[in-house]
């Protein structure tokens, strides 16, 4: 069991209010990310929940229980820190083991979850040798090995991945995934980057200025996102927000269409632009254009297309797929 | 890529850098030579550097007339004892200055280091008064508990700055795994800064090791430790430049040699924070 749930929870550091009254529901065994920009409040949000740092106001509810001014001790759950904060000192073995010791678990017991841990996260040729000595990846590893061989509540993972290069944050990244699979324990994965958070979760908080600005599974967020800040911060490229007359035309203050929502012709269509710098990525080509009179407008188009900088195109949005929001930002329809 | 720098600058450098040196070193050095020189030849105008009559008279006169394991016993138990005590308190102390700091924390380090400000000789009455009366006058108990107080300031701010360069991550992550504040602190903290407490200790025992104004002032023979034996030769009878060297010579040695071995901790310590 593992579900963890915020009440009107609130946070100010010397009269700065980082966490405005959060109410959330995180049901046992999900993949939940928070994903944000920076100085969002994601981190923050996180300690509260891992007890490292105490509410200004509001509770926080582990299996329904109140653990608002429990130690971070005594609250079953694990984290994984940015930079893994491994004991430098202690073999990866003790590292490991170091919950084990701190709740008196007997040494035939350690030995065993230990070299469980470390049979499942490739870890047990490594065993004896000290953190420096290992690679990026397999400190991470060892960061998750202490946290699962407690077998906690929940694991509260805080930016994981970010100290790692790009092929091996994508590794990790399935790693982590199937992980969960496995041990089927709740995750609350804290990321900035909204690829990991689409990739990873199965519901994810998008946080901004310290306030959820949506919750929801990926698919929902992408497909119908509440307001003109979770439109603008999930998807890759950035959906295109438009204003002044191809707004007004459709009854909104802001309308927005995705870049792969926008077909592309030579010959005619709504918005005439100019071809700005085209990206050949092989399965797909970005097309950045400046169009007359609304201003630049990314196009995803699938495969290969023959446009070159400088040329006129006429683009045209997917009616189905256009996104209307009133003059608050707030989604219409 | 370095700087360079010519072959006759470099060489320029050296022997300015062996000169400055040599400077720091002399009164150690002539100390060391006098102590086997005669009385007489120790204050001979011109002074004699290397050509005189050696002679190791000083220190078995030295040895017969004062029991230099006495002193140099007390200078062992006082040093190390106090410090070991005063470490006691200060990882503590340290712990909560650089990891839960409170409002007032920065004045609080201020005030402690401005105690090293203020000169011994403005409450040398009162102390002394007070040992007087509680009979702690020539008493280790008594001394060791000044050097304490001498060295606590330093020991924590020392601390201070090297737990202030412990990622809090890894003190956090002791908390996650179960760890109570003790434990934090026997098994993740303490184990992390064993440098860090190496050096602090070696140079709180070394300033420990000198400290003359008040073990002179408040010791006389049972609780003196080396600078009393030295200063005894400076005493009713003269002023005996030989076998005050010799005395002298006797009292540094155990320092100088702990120091010598330990110069890269030490360099360390006075340095960490300010390069990495």
């Amino acid at each position: 069991m593992g579900s963890i749930q915020l009440v009107g929870v609130r946070k100010e550091f010397g009269g700065v209010k980082v966490i405005n009254g959060v109410d959330l529901m995180i049901p046992d065994g999900s993949f939940t990310v928070f994903v944000g920009p920076s100085g969002c409040g994601k981190s923050t949000l996180l300690r509260l929940i891992a007890g490292l740092e105490d509410v200004s106001s509001g509770q926080v509810l582990i299996d329904g229980q109140d653990m608002t001014h429990i130690g971070p001790a005594k609250r079953g759950l694990a984290m994984v820190f940015q930079s893994y904060a491994l004991y430098p000192h202690m073999s990866v073995r003790s590292n490991i083991a170091f919950a084990l010791k701190m709740a008196g678990e007997g040494a035939d017991v350690i030995e065993q979850k230990v070299r469980k841990a470390a049979a499942t996260l490739n870890l047990t040729d490594y065993l004896d040798r000290k953190p420096r000595q290992l690679s990026g990846g397999q400190r991470q590893r060892v960061a998750i090995g202490r946290a699962i061989v407690r077998e906690p509540k929940a694991f509260l993972l805080d930016e994981p991945l970010s100290n790692l290069d790009a092929a091996l944050r994508v590794h990790m990244r399935i790693e982590i995934g199937e992980l969960h699979n496995t041990l089927k324990t709740t995750m609350i994965y804290v990321t900035h980057d909204q690829v990991e958070a689409m990739t990873m979760a199965d519901n994810i908080v998008v946080l901004d200025k310290g306030s959820v600005a949506q919750a929801g599974s990926p698919l929902e967020l992408y497909n119908r996102p509440n307001g003109l800040f979770v439109a603008g911060f999930i998807g890759s490229p950035t959906m295109n927000l438009l204003t002044g007359e191809p707004a007004a035309k459709r009854g909104a203050a802001t309308i927005g269409i995705r870049p792969e929502h926008t077909d592309v012709s030579t010959s005619a269509g709504e918005w005439p632009a100019q071809v700005r710098v085209v990206e050949h990525l092989g399965s797909d080509t970005f097309v950045h254009a400046e169009a007359d009179g609304i201003g630049p407008l990314s196009i995803r188009l699938s495969g290969e297309a023959p446009l070159t900088p400088g040329e006129t195109i006429f683009a045209t949005p997917r009616e189905a797929h256009l996104h209307r929001f009133d003059a608050d930002g707030r989604r219409i329809g | 890529m370095a700087r360079k720098q010519s072959t006759r600058k470099r060489i320029g450098m050296t022997i300015l850098a062996w000169l400055v040196g040599f400077l720091i070193f002399l009164p150690i050095l002539w100390t060391f030579l006098t102590s086997f020189k005669s009385e007489l030849d120790a204050f001979s105008m011109p002074p004699k550097f290397l050509f005189f009559h050696w002679t190791t008279e000083n220190y078995a006169e030295v040895q017969s007339r004062s029991n230099y394991l006495l002193f140099a016993t007390n200078s062992i138990v006082l040093s190390i004892g106090a410090n070991l005590v005063g470490l006691l308190i200060a990882v503590p102390a340290a712990w909560s200055m650089a990891f839960a700091p409170g409002k007032r924390t920065k004045d609080l380090l201020m005030w402690m280091l401005s105690t090293k400000m203020m000169p011994g000789v403005g409450v040398l009455v009162p102390i002394y008064l007070l040992f007087r009366d509680f009979h702690l006058l020539d008493n280790r108990l008594g001394i060791g508990f000044v050097l304490l107080m001498l060295n606590l300031p330093i020991l924590i701010w020392m601390l201070y700055t090297y737990f202030k360069e412990i990622p809090v991550d890894i003190l956090e992550a002791a908390r996650m795994d179960g760890a109570s504040l003790f434990n934090e602190i026997v098994y993740v903290l303490t184990p992390m800064s064993i440098p860090g407490i190496a050096s602090t200790m070696l140079l709180a025992i070394i300033l420990s090791w000198n400290e003359a104004f008040w073990t002179l002032n408040l010791t006389t023979f049972n609780a003196a430790p080396l600078t009393a034996f030295i200063a005894s030769y400076s005493a009713p009878e003269g002023l005996f430049w030989a076998k005050l060297s010799a005395a002298s010579t006797l009292a540094i040695a155990p320092i100088l040699v702990l120091g010598w071995f330990s110069q890269k901790q030490l360099v360390r310590g006075l340095t960490f924070g300010a390069v990495k």
